[in-house]
């Protein structure tokens, strides 16, 4: 029998109320994740990523937010039915999130050390001078160089970079089940970042951690992640194991994202162009009728235009896709 | 080849260090040691490198937000931190930065059509009835429609926040712009929307580009030469083909071969 999974979503909406009506977010989103296993999520930019990573923390502001339907289910605990109190112990314990915008979780008056110190007095219950002695090998462990002066800093005085490294230093050492790292590692040069990937997959080894990676970076997806979902407009268009998703991307929003990736094997001279989509993400409080990616889509047929396609299984294992090609 | 537009010698740029319990407050932080380097009118150099090795610094430097320990810069043959008020102000119109993250450098209170006329504003260099026009025509070269000049910052996506940061950045008819990490934070298909109006603007206004990244493809696609730098110094510097086919310093081969593979 297969274990069953850590953290199951199923059927997901969170919208937000706005002037102009619903905004739908997150619509209709299932997926499930097993220990020690990676879901990479790749979609353009507003399409709800953070929002349906916020979600499964229970921190989408409500209101103007709003769980409208489904559940999410962590080791088959219901997790919208806790209490906010019972919500606290699993957030940072249980689930820990690298947030997308390291200035936000990290408080511009207290030093770095003590930022991080605190995280671990909180969730690995030891004393001040041991707590201190993790937050330094925690900031070596994320490649900062002299991590016993560093600890002193302000945030403001690190780079970009070095302040995300800060976050996935706690992050890390709350030994979580589930890590929600949302485009952790943006801010970093190629190196650093293989060398973070690599400390999230050693916890994962150790732990079983299980992973939801918010990306742009397809080549991060590919090597780190064992499944991935495309998401459009609030919406799953594709979920695959990552090998079938790169040797054959099927819908036509896949195929147009992989194809306006710069490479680095490219001749690229002064009046080279970039392949690209055409067009914007329609607003998700203002959605068309049919596909969302209908107005884009190279591939377009008449009933695109008219009705939403469905998430259908494609034959092979964790193979789906939404659009009316592959109906 | 004609005297370069922009020349960066010797520069220093040191941050004093909390330091530990029994550090003397003499030690500093590098953040940009002996970096020189020149720039020619079209031009666009790439520059990539570690996190934390001084790449806002330099380009902060560059953009005279930010002054060096020691070192200058030159700009048509003048060095910027002598210029006096008048010439600032010019300077300040020729050169525009374009910043990282496109959430936290618009102003939230502004609409986008007062963040992009803004500079017409505060230069002068525009009657009102002009700067409508004006800013019709910069709003639909980085593909926004003027009815959007209402909304205010929050309610765009990372990547049309973005486009406004660049309508406001040419809005001047600048000559360098100055781009750190411009595209970080969009997906792949907005980044190459934004990466090829930047070469159309380029073409069009004979832009010369300094462009930050951590993408070694959008460094391929975007730039013409390429500085590598590495714990404050510039470790390599060649043409986009020589360092990509044939790179000379370890660092840029430990760089080159950490690009995750598609
Ligand atoms: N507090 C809020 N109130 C109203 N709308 C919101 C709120 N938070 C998010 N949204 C909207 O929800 C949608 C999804 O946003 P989300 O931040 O999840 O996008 P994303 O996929 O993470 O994008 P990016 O790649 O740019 O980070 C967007 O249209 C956004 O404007
Ligand atoms: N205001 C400041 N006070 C003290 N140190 C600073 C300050 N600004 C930058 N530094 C230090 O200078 C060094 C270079 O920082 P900089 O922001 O230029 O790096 P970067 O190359 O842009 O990195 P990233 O790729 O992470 O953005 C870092 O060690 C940083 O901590
Ligand atoms: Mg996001
Ligand atoms: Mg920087």
């Amino acid at each position: 029998m297969k274990a069953s999974p850590v953290l199951a979503v199923d059927n997901l909406s969170t919208w937000f109320d706005t002037e102009q009506g619903a905004l739908k977010a997150v619509d209709e989103v299932s997926f499930q994740l097993d220990a020690g296993d990676t879901l990479g999520i790749v979609g353009e930019s507003g399409c709800g990523k953070t929002v349906l990573s916020l979600s499964i923390m229970r921190l989408v502001p409500t209101p103007p937010g709003r769980y409208v339907s489904g559940q999410i289910a962590l080791n088959g605990l219901d997790l919208l039915s806790l209490s906010e109190r019972e919500m606290r112990k699993v957030r940072g314990k249980a689930i820990s999130m690298i947030f997308q915008e390291p200035m936000t979780s990290l408080n511009p008056v207290f030093r770095i050390g003590d930022q991080i110190s605190e995280t671990i007095r909180l969730h690995q219950g030891c004393n001040r001078s041991e707590s201190h002695h993790k937050s330094i090998e925690m900031l070596r462990l994320v490649g900062i160089e002299l991590p016993e002066k560093r600890i002193k800093d302000y945030p403001h005085q690190l780079s970009g970079g070095m302040r995300q490294r800060v976050m996935i230093a706690m992050a890390l050492a709350c030994h979580p089940q589930l890590m929600l790292a949302d485009e952790p590692t943006t801010a970093l040069d190629v190196t650093i970042q293989a060398q973070i990937l690599a400390l999230i997959n050693d916890l994962k080894r150790a732990m079983g951690t299980s992973v939801i990676l918010i990306t742009h970076d397809l080549g991060v997806i590919a090597e780190n992640a064992q499944q991935v979902a495309i998401m459009y407009a609030g919406k799953f268009v594709e979920y695959s194991d990552v090998k079938d998703l790169f040797s054959l991307p099927l819908h036509p929003y896949t195929k147009g994202l992989l194809h306006s990736i710069p490479r680095i094997e490219g001749d690229y001279c002064r009046d080279k162009r970039l392949p690209i989509i055409p067009g914007v993400v329609p607003e998700l409080s203002r959605l068309p009728e049919g596909c969302r990616f209908h107005d884009r889509c190279p591939d377009v047929l008449p009933i695109c235009r008219n009705v939403e396609p469905a998430l259908i299984g494609q034959g092979f294992p964790k193979r789906y896709v939404r659009c009316w090609k592959y109906q | 080849m004609n005297t370069p537009l922009l020349t960066v010698h010797e520069l220093h740029k040191y941050f004093p260090l909390q330091g530990g319990f029994f550090t003397s407050s003499k030690e500093k932080c590098l953040a940009v040691q002996d970096v020189s380097l020149s720039l020619h009118k079209g031009e666009t150099l790439g520059i990539v490198g570690e996190s934390g090795c001084g790449k806002t610094t330099l380009a902060r430097m560059i953009a005279h937000i930010e002054k060096p320990t020691a070192g200058e810069i030159r700009y048509n043959g003048q060095d910027i931190f002598k210029f006096d008020k008048k010439q600032l102000k010019a300077y300040r119109r020729k050169a525009q930065f374009i910043f990282q993250d496109p959430y936290a450098s618009l102003n939230p209170r502004l609409t986008a059509g007062t963040i992009i006329a803004e500079p017409f504003i505060i230069h002068r260099r525009n009657l009102a009835q002009d700067i409508d026009t004006d800013l019709e025509n910069i709003m639909k070269m980085v593909g926004l429609s003027k009815d959007q000049e209402r909304r205010y910052p929050h309610e765009f996506s990372g990547g049309q926040r973005q486009r406004i940061g660049i309508a406001r950045a040419i809005a001047l008819r600048p000559e360098i712009i100055i781009a750190d990490e411009p595209v970080s934070a969009l997906d792949v298909s907005v980044q190459a929307q934004i990466l090829n109006l930047m070469k159309d603007l380029q073409d069009e206004f004979n832009l010369t580009y300094i462009f930050i990244s951590h993408d070694m493809g959008v460094i391929r696609f975007i730039s013409d030469r390429i500085a590598v730098m590495y714990r404050g110094r510039i470790v390599e510097m060649a043409s986009n083909q020589q360092l990509f086919e044939n790179p000379q310093h370890p660092y840029t081969r430990i760089l080159l071969s950490a690009v995750p593979r598609l």
